[in-house]
């Protein structure tokens, strides 16, 4: 595992800005989605730019335009932006082991870009000994300028389209959510941890507690997940 | 909410979002996570995406609505299926949007 010399080289560049194309194409149209929610939440053009700047993380970006227009708290949006993006732990310690010589600043910035799509492709490259500096952040800065420009054309498409409702636009999220939970399913076990999180957080909310439901609902759910999950399969790795 | 108090929360958000991408980096290039804590890790993005998708899709007003008459009810289902057969992110999207689109259109009266 011998990192690759001339961290400046054009071509790493190059063959960085290619091999995050796929990820430029998603980006783009879930970034317009963001844009126009963003805007039809109340957001102003600047802080719907910051969000897609500073938290750069798609779902959870979505989720708080959503609570934004339902008028939720700001301590309760932090919170689920937290819950939310939790997961980015299990990433970046995934990929920490191939990061061992770069210095603070270095793994700073990249754990900055860190998101579901960019690890899966760092994640596919490490091993090989593929991740010469120039090309990891080419892929990363690729893909988060992919995501900024969405989110742009989704502000300009947004001043247009004032009304999402004949569009079914008000449905991206349940529809993201439920494309989401698919693709992330790799254990049975998780199939039960999504129906008991959902009724769970269904009959809370029922029972009135707002807003709050969501974070209770995941923290009880995950949980009964281990329990099933370490019962279920005795240890082998 | 004024988008200066936005813009505050944007900033927690971002910090929030922040620590758990960079730490892991810094402290543990060496050390493994412990199996309990990498299955509850794995396990919090369906959890989580789930305690929204339902209460989405079957509350209405603070009361449950299982109906034919729930467009995103209905919805749900086809963007499912393409989900399930196809695993592509952006054709379940387009598919829901076109159903829910439909269902107004046809058969709202």
């Amino acid at each position: 595992m011998t990192e690759r010399q001339g961290s400046s080289d054009r071509s790493d560049w190059v063959s960085g800005v290619a091999a995050a194309s796929p990820i430029v194409l998603g980006y783009l149209p879930i970034g317009m989605t963001f844009g126009v929610l963003g805007q039809n939440a109340g957001l102003s053009s600047f802080n719907i730019m910051m969000m897609s700047l500073l938290v750069y993380a798609g779902s959870a970006q979505l989720v708080a335009a959503g609570l934004l227009s339902a008028g939720a708290s700001a301590a309760s949006i932090i919170l689920t932006t937290f819950v939310v993006n939790l997961r980015h732990l299990l990433l970046s310690a995934a990929v920490a082991p191939f990061l061992k010589r770069w210095n603070r600043g270095e793994l700073a910035a990249f754990a900055y870009q860190l998101t579901d799509e960019t690890f899966a492709l760092h994640a596919a490259r490490f091993p090989s000994g593929r991740y010469s500096k120039a090309e990891v952040f080419a892929v990363n800065i690729s893909a988060q300028g992919a995501w900024l420009a969405g989110t742009g054309l989704g502000i300009l498409l947004g001043q247009v389209i004032s009304d999402v409702e004949p569009f079914g636009l008000d449905f991206v999220l349940p529809a993201l959510f439920i494309a989401l939970i698919v693709l992330q399913i790799e254990e049975t076990s998780q199939i039960a941890v999504a129906v008991i999180t959902g009724a769970l957080s269904v009959a809370l909310l029922i029972l009135g507690v707002d807003q709050w439901n969501v974070i209770i609902a995941t923290v009880i759910g995950a949980t009964i997940g281990v329990a099933l999950e370490l019962w279920t399969n005795k240890p082998s790795s | 909410m004024d988008q200066q108090t936005i813009f505050l929360t944007i900033l927690g958000m971002a910090l929030v979002t922040y620590l758990p991408r960079l730490l892991p980096t810094w402290l543990l290039s060496s050390r493994k996570l412990p199996r309990w804590l990498v299955i509850w890790l794995r396990n919090v993005p369906v959890a989580v995406l789930a305690a929204m998708l339902l209460p989405a899709v079957t509350v209405s007003g603070g009361e449950l609505y299982v109906s034919l008459r729930n467009t995103f009810l209905l919805a749900a289902f086809p963007t499912f299926f393409v989900a399930w057969k196809t695993r592509s992110l952006f054709g379940s999207v387009i598919t829901g949007l076109i159903v829910v689109a439909l269902v107004r259109q046809v058969l709202v009266p």
